[in-house]
């Protein structure tokens, strides 16, 4: 972000008010590129609109906390901290969630994020790309993956859900993902035994 | 000052929709459409995060890494060993294609 011409500072703020990566990765190319605000917001709202329907699943097991909590657990929602929590739930779809297992993960996640922005704006890119250390990004996401593939109506879901997300790559605002995302869950839902 | 109203703006909506369906009184009940399809949420949604990146990058080595790295977390289910099994894959891959 701040290789893009954003004040450090800003970019600081900008991950913990707003914590959510691509969409940051986004709106630093749009800003840098003079694009009015108007239009760097509607694609941030594009970029998360996945966080709606992790709204929606982790209802399903957190819907009955007070609602200071809830409202805290809203705010750090990130994909792998849903990720770790509903593998824990994957067969049981109604079981109670259990608030410190996901305080837990998400305030890790939440930290380490924060120090690795911090990291990467003091520092900028101090890991040699030839580790491919990118690379453990979608890896960290099969092994939470391929654990949910436990039906064929849920490996539909996914299979469906890749295709779906390749062969639309080139939809602007990463609408590919909520697009792949109802792809599969039509796919799921075709596929469920009667 | 653009930049306050950018981050502002940025901050709310993704707030919102975090907090979209998360805020609503316990005692409204998920329709059971909307509770069957929420059912497939992880597995379409985190494939679709993950799949661009194995697919659509150059190369063959990450296509061959993915796969080392979904057996190995079929087999044993542990995302440690799947992250370095993955990453330990894509060098030898690429060393080797």
């Amino acid at each position: 972000m701040v290789a893009s011409g954003i004040a450090p500072l800003v970019a600081m703020l900008i991950s913990v008010v707003v914590f959510a990566g691509a969409s940051m990765v986004a709106a630093a190319q749009l800003l840098a590129s003079g694009t009015p605000a108007l239009l760097v917001v509607a694609t941030t709202l594009f970029i998360n609109l996945r966080f709606m329907m992790y709204s929606a699943s982790l209802r399903l097991h957190f819907g009955r906390e007070p609602l200071g909590w809830r409202l805290l657990m809203a705010y750090l929602q990130a994909d792998n901290v849903y990720g770790l929590t509903i593998m824990r739930y994957g067969d049981k779809p109604d079981a109670p969630g259990e608030r410190d297992f996901f305080m837990g993960a998400a305030l890790v996640v939440w930290a380490a994020w924060q120090l690795a922005v911090a990291a990467g704006i003091l520092i900028g890119a101090g890991v040699p790309a030839s580790w491919r250390l990118e690379f453990a990004a979608p890896l960290a996401f099969i092994a939470m993956t391929i654990p949910l593939l436990r039906d064929r109506a849920m490996v539909g879901a996914a299979i469906v859900a890749g295709l779906t997300v390749v062969a639309s790559n080139s939809l602007p605002f990463k609408l590919s993902i909520p697009l792949a995302a109802l792809a599969g869950i039509g796919a799921g839902l075709a596929l469920e035994r009667k | 000052m653009t930049v306050w109203l950018t981050v502002i703006g940025m901050a709310l909506v993704t707030y919102a929709l975090r907090a979209s369906f998360m805020i609503l009184p316990p005692h409204i009940d998920t329709p059971p459409l909307l509770r069957r399809a929420l059912r497939y949420v992880p597995a379409a949604v985190l494939t679709a995060i993950w799949a661009p990146e194995v697919v659509l990058t150059p190369g063959y080595e990450q296509l061959a890494a993915a796969a080392v790295a979904i057996v190995v977390a079929w087999r044993w289910r542990m995302t440690f060993a799947t992250i370095v099994a993955g990453l330990a894959a894509l060098h030898l891959f690429h060393w080797i294609l």
